[in-house]
C-alpha cells in the first residue's frame, strides 16, 4: 500500500473513532442507554487505535513490541477495574496519573526527536504545554490518589508563605517554556521544565482536604483531557485534540457544578486549604445532645408516612450501603416511601453516593437531586442521615460566621424529626459544629454505620416475623 | 509601532517551512477543531444525568487514554539514525500507562452501569 492511501486509512478511521466517541459520551445521559455507551467509546478506541497502527510512519518491526506494551497495559488495568467501589476515587485519581504520565512521555519524547532543527515556535508552545499539564496532572494525580487511600494525611498540609511559592514555582515553569519557545535550542530548559512541572503538581493537592476531592478530581480529569489536546496539537492529530477536548470539556462542567454545589470558587478550592480557616469556630459551648437506640429509631421509621436517608462519606468508609439496602426493603415492604436525598459533592467524587446506592441494588428513581428533595422536606417524617455531616449543616443557612455560610445543603432540619447516625460527636471533616444535632427533634444514633443501620433493620425485620 | 512579525510577512512567507512550515495550514484549523469539540463536548455532557457522574468520570478517563495514538506514533517508527531507541522506550511506557486506562476505565464503568436497576423487576413479584 502506497504511504498516501494508508494515510487515508487512518484519516477515516479518525473520523469514525470521532463519532462514536461522541455518541458514547450523548449515550450516556441516562442510565437507560449508557451500557451502548461504553460499547462505542470500545470501538472508538479500537478503530482509533487500529487506523494509527496502519499508517504510513509506523514501522512492522514495531509491533511485536507495541502488541506487547498494550498487553502489559491491559494485565495491569484488569485488576484496577475490581476494586471495590469504595476506593473508585482513588482508582480514578490513579488513572488520571497514568493519563498525564503518558502524555508527559510522549512531549519529552517529541522534544528530543525534533531538537535537531524540526522545534518551530509553534511546536514549542505545543509541547510546553503538554509537558506543563502532563507532569501537574501525573504528580497531581498522585497526591489525590494517594490522600484518598490514606496514604497521605488527607487533611490539608499547609505553610506561611504557600500560595506564593506555589506562584514561583508555576510561574518558574512557564517562564522555562517562553524562554524555550523563544530561543528551541536552549535544551538544558526542557528538564527544568519537566522538574518544575512535576513539583508542581504535588505543591497544587497538598493543601487540598478531603471535603473538596470531588472538585479536585473533576479538575485534575480537565487537564488530563487538555494535555491530550496539546498532544493533538503536538503531533497534529485531529483525534487527539476531538477526544482531548471532549474531556476537559466534561471535567471542567463536574469542577463547576461541584464549586457551586459548595458555593466556593476555584480559586478558593485551589488556593483557600478548607480546613484550616475553620478551627477557630469550634470553640463554641457545646449544647447536649439526645440519643437513642438503633431500635429506638427503627420504631420511629416505622410509624412514618414518608421517610428519607442522606447518606454522605461516612456511609462509604463503614461499608454500609448493602445493610441501608435492608432497612430500604424492610421500609418499602411496609408502605413507607423511602427517598435517599443526595448532595452533589456526597462523598469524595461526583457521582459517588448513587454508585454505592446503585451497587446495593436501589433502584435509581429513589435517588433524589438536592433541589428536588428540598421542595418537599417539609413534608418528610423522618430524616436518616447516614454519616454525612456538613451537606446537612444548617449553619450553612443561618450562620454568616460558618466557614460552609451560603453552601447549598439538604434541608434536614425542615422534616418533622431527625435521626443522625455518628460514630462520635467529634465535629466532622472541616471541624464546623452542626447545630442539626442539638435541635429539640433530634435524636443521635451513635455507633459504626454499618452496624447501627444493620440492627435498624433488623430491629424491623425481627417485628414483621413476630406478627405473624 | 512594533511589527509583529507574523502579521509582517506576506500569506507566502508564513507557509513556507522558514516560518516553521505550516502554521497556517495545520494549526489554524486543528484551532478551529478544538474550540468546536470543546463546544460539543460542553453541549453533550451538560446533560448527562447527575446519577451517572462517577461512570461519566471512569468513561471519559478510559476516552482520554486516546493519547495511546500519540505513544503508537512514538513509539512505533524504525529504529535508528534518526529515531533513537530510547525515544521509542518512552512511547512504549506510555503506551502501557495509557492502556491501563482503556482497559480498566471501560471495564469499570461497565461494572458500574450494570448496577444501576429500575423498580422495573419487582413489579413482578
Amino acid at each position: 500500500m502506497s504511504p498516501e492511501y494508508r494515510e487515508l486509512i487512518v484519516q477515516i478511521s479518525y473520523l469514525i473513532a470521532t463519532v462514536l466517541f461522541i455518541f458514547s459520551l450523548k449515550w450516556m445521559n441516562t442510565p437507560k442507554t449508557a451500557r451502548r455507551g461504553v460499547v462505542s467509546g470500545v470501538w472508538a478506541m479500537t478503530i482509533g487505535v487500529g487506523g494509527t497502527i496502519i499508517g504510513p510512519t509506523i514501522a512492522v518491526e514495531s509491533l511485536p513490541w507495541i502488541a506487547l506494551a498494550v498487553i502489559v497495559g491491559g494485565i495491569i488495568g484488569i485488576p484496577l477495574s475490581r476494586v471495590p467501589l469504595t476506593a473508585v476515587p482513588q482508582r480514578t485519581a490513579l488513572s488520571h496519573a497514568f493519563g498525564g504520565l503518558a502524555a508527559a512521555l510522549v512531549g519529552t519524547a517529541k522534544y528530543y526527536l525534533w531538537l535537531d532543527g524540526e522545534l518551530t515556535t509553534f511546536r514549542t508552545f505545543a509541547l510546553s504545554a503538554e509537558v506543563l499539564l502532563g507532569g501537574l496532572t501525573f504528580t497531581g494525580s498522585l497526591m489525590a490518589a494517594g490522600k484518598l487511600q490514606e496514604i497521605i494525611p488527607t487533611r490539608p498540609i499547609t505553610y506561611r508563605g504557600q500560595n506564593i511559592i506555589n506562584f514561583i514555582i508555576l510561574g518558574a515553569a512557564i517562564g522555562c517554556g517562553i524562554a524555550l519557545i523563544i530561543n528551541p535550542e536552549w535544551s538544558f530548559l526542557f528538564p527544568i521544565l519537566l522538574v518544575l512541572s512535576l513539583a508542581f503538581g504535588i505543591m497544587l493537592v497538598l493543601p487540598i482536604g478531603g471535603a473538596d476531592m470531588p472538585t479536585v478530581i473533576a479538575l485534575l480529569n480537565s487537564y488530563a483531557g487538555l494535555s491530550a489536546v496539546a498532544m493533538g496539537f503536538v503531533l497534529e492529530n485531529k483525534l487527539l485534540v476531538i477526544a482531548g477536548a471532549l474531556d476537559g470539556a466534561s471535567g471542567l462542567i463536574l469542577s463547576i457544578i461541584m464549586c457551586k454545589a459548595m458555593n466556593r470558587s476555584f480559586r478558593n478550592v485551589l488556593f483557600g486549604a478548607f480546613g484550616k480557616v475553620s478551627t477557630a469556630d469550634v470553640a463554641g459551648e457545646q449544647k447536649p445532645v439526645k440519643s437513642a437506640t438503633p431500635r429506638d429509631a427503627a420504631d420511629m421509621m416505622e410509624q412514618a408516612e414518608r421517610v428519607v436517608i442522606i447518606p454522605g462519606y461516612g456511609m462509604a468508609v463503614a461499608q454500609a450501603q448493602h445493610r441501608v439496602r435492608e432497612l430500604y426493603d424492610q421500609l418499602t415492604k411496609r408502605e413507607i416511601s423511602v427517598k435517599f436525598a443526595i448532595h452533589p459533592v456526597a462523598g469524595r467524587m461526583p457521582g459517588h453516593m448513587n454508585v454505592l446506592l446503585a451497587e446495593a441494588d436501589i433502584p435509581y428513581e429513589d435517588l433524589v437531586e438536592m433541589d428536588e428533595i428540598n421542595r418537599d422536606m417539609a413534608q418528610v417524617d423522618v430524616v436518616l442521615v447516614i454519616g454525612a455531616n456538613d451537606v446537612v449543616n444548617p449553619a450553612a443557612k443561618s450562620n454568616p460566621n460558618s466557614p460552609i455560610y451560603g453552601m447549598p445543603v439538604i434541608d434536614a432540619d425542615k422534616a418533622r424529626a431527625v435521626l443522625a447516625v455518628k460514630r462520635s460527636m467529634n465535629p466532622g471533616f472541616a471541624g464546623i459544629e452542626n447545630e442539626l444535632y442539638t435541635l429539640e427533634k433530634t435524636l443521635m444514633v451513635f455507633g459504626d454505620a454499618k452496624a447501627v443501620v444493620g440492627d435498624m433493620a433488623k430491629a424491623l425485620s425481627g417485628e414483621g416475623g413476630g406478627a405473624h | 509601532m512594533i511589527q509583529i512579525p507574523i502579521l509582517a510577512a506576506t500569506t507566502a512567507e508564513i507557509t513556507s517551512p522558514a516560518y516553521g512550515g505550516d502554521t497556517l495550514n495545520v494549526v489554524v484549523p486543528l484551532i478551529f477543531v478544538f474550540v468546536l469539540a470543546t463546544f460539543i463536548g460542553w453541549d453533550v455532557i451538560r446533560n448527562v444525568s447527575r446519577l451517572l457522574h462517577t461512570p461519566l468520570m471512569s468513561l471519559t478517563n478510559a476516552i482520554s487514554a486516546v493519547v495511546i495514538v500519540g505513544a503508537i506514533l512514538v513509539a512505533g517508527p524504525q529504529v535508528g539514525d534518526d529515531h533513537p531507541a530510547w525515544i521509542s522506550v518512552l512511547g512504549l511506557v506510555a503506551i502501557v500507562a495509557a492502556s491501563i486506562n482503556i482497559v480498566s476505565g471501560f471495564l469499570i464503568t461497565n461494572r458500574m452501569l450494570r448496577m444501576f436497576k429500575t423498580r422495573a423487576p419487582e413489579q413482578k413479584s
